[in-house]
């Protein structure tokens, strides 16, 4: 299992990875969005948490289709089904190798760009707090529907189709907690429903993505 | 430690290929699997390694005792010769990628990326790789492919090495490994029959 995640960092790090492919979409969203929008420092900040979260969340989104893709190519992928690691335990470790290198980076970005965007002081915990509890689940979720379009050819569309309205959730909750942090709020009820969210996708869903990677290696 | 097929059917495609197959392997032996393209080497081989279920049959093999190998050697580019074995070693719980190296004469490569290898000795770092997992019963698919005379001959040395351990092996190949002791299996006698036309795909739902 070690071995696993230690390999799927490893090669996300090594050039031509991946690795920073989300982060560069971040930071030019972050630094565009404000151009396009206008300096106003009251609208910036007013628009600041939602576009943090889209902007993390698309981020997520355009590293998925490498989580099983590429192993499925080069075989490795049924050499791993034959291995002694259930394959829930693959999809699991394959899923959180991923948050490793796009979700946590992202959440570590995010204060330094919420500044370019003037997110309101008492937001900048809460940001932090929401990606933490929030990307994990983004992984889960991508990593099942990368299970799901293992196989099709150029399924990065069929992919995004499929795992966006799952994210809905994610993103709503996300953005109010920071939202409600902004402007000193209570944020444990958005807070709580995140956190729900990302406990019942990594209880739950390792088992139907390996489900599916089991039928699409027949 | 033996591995029985009896009556088993594989399908590929949703359509049966082969049906009837039966044969048994004791600890020790060799099993080459011949037949035209197409016949269904590559399904069975699949079905025995667990990878898809079989239609039809039994299968009696001891759990987590198959390895694969197929065209696709599940090599990463971007890593190292040892570093890929490395990998496979300890996801099988640790198997020796020096003595694995050595005997597929992949010591001097150690350190090259696997992107830079040629075909055969990618080919050999695959098949190098069945050495680290340390499963006795190895499923291979055209293992040979890519290796030229003497690669060839150093890889039945080393699967005749490991029938002596009391491995087993099977293997589908069309060129001669040089493995007098194997048994030879033509796949072509159970070649599944046409399925008969159902009479007429949709005309049921309007009847």
């Amino acid at each position: 299992m070690k071995a696993l995640l230690l390999r799927d960092v490893r090669l996300a790090i090594r050039a031509g990875g991946g690795f920073g492919l989300g982060l560069a979409f971040f930071l030019l969203v972050a630094v565009l969005v404000p151009l396009g929008v206008g300096p106003e420092p009251a609208t910036l900040a007013k628009i600041a948490p939602g576009i943090l979260w889209v902007g993390a969340l698309l981020a997520c989104l355009l590293s998925l289709d490498r989580i099983f893709a590429l192993d499925f190519e080069d075989g490795s992928l049924d050499l791993l089904a034959t291995a002694p690691i259930p394959l829930e335990g693959v999809v699991a470790i394959k899923a959180f190798a991923h948050w490793l290198v796009t979700g946590l980076p992202l959440t570590l970005v995010a204060p330094v760009l919420a500044v370019l965007l003037n997110l309101p002081g008492p937001g900048y915990l809460w940001l932090v707090v929401s990606l933490l509890a929030g990307t994990p689940a983004l992984s889960v979720i991508g990593a099942f529907g990368a299970a799901l379009v293992v196989g099709v050819k150029r399924g990065g569309l069929l992919l995004s189709l499929l795992v966006l309205p799952l994210y809905v959730p994610t993103l709503i909750f996300g953005a109010e907690v920071v939202k409600r942090g902004a402007s000193g709020t209570e944020v444990s009820v958005p807070l709580l429903l995140l956190a729900g969210i990302t406990a019942g996708a990594v209880a739950l869903l390792p088992f139907a993505a390996a489900a599916a990677l089991r039928v699409n290696l027949r | 430690m033996e591995m029985v097929v009896d009556n088993l059917g594989v399908a590929r495609g949703g359509l049966t290929v082969l049906e009837g197959v039966r044969f048994a392997l004791a600890a020790g032996q060799a099993l080459i699997l011949r037949g035209p393209n197409g016949v269904g080497k590559t399904t069975l081989l699949r079905t025995l390694a667990g990878l898809q279920p079989a239609v039809a049959g039994t299968l009696r093999v001891p759990p987590e005792s198959v390895t694969y190998a197929a065209h696709a050697d599940g090599l990463k580019a971007v890593l190292t010769v040892a570093e890929n074995l490395a990998f496979w070693a300890e996801i099988h719980g640790g198997g020796d990628v020096q003595a694995a190296m050595a005997e597929m004469n992949l010591t001097e490569l150690r350190d090259r990326r696997a992107a830079n290898l040629s075909a055969g000795q990618k080919r050999r770092l695959g098949l190098a790789r069945l050495l680290v997992t340390g499963r006795p019963i190895w499923v291979l698919d055209e293992p040979t492919v890519s290796l030229d005379q003497a690669s060839v001959t150093l890889f039945a040395g080393v699967v005749r090495a490991h029938l002596a351990r009391g491995g087993m092996a099977l293997i589908a190949t069309h060129i001669d490994l040089g493995l007098e002791e194997a048994a030879v299996l033509d796949l072509a006698p159970f070649k599944a029959r046409m399925p008969v036309a159902s009479g007429g795909g949709f005309d049921e739902a309007f009847a």
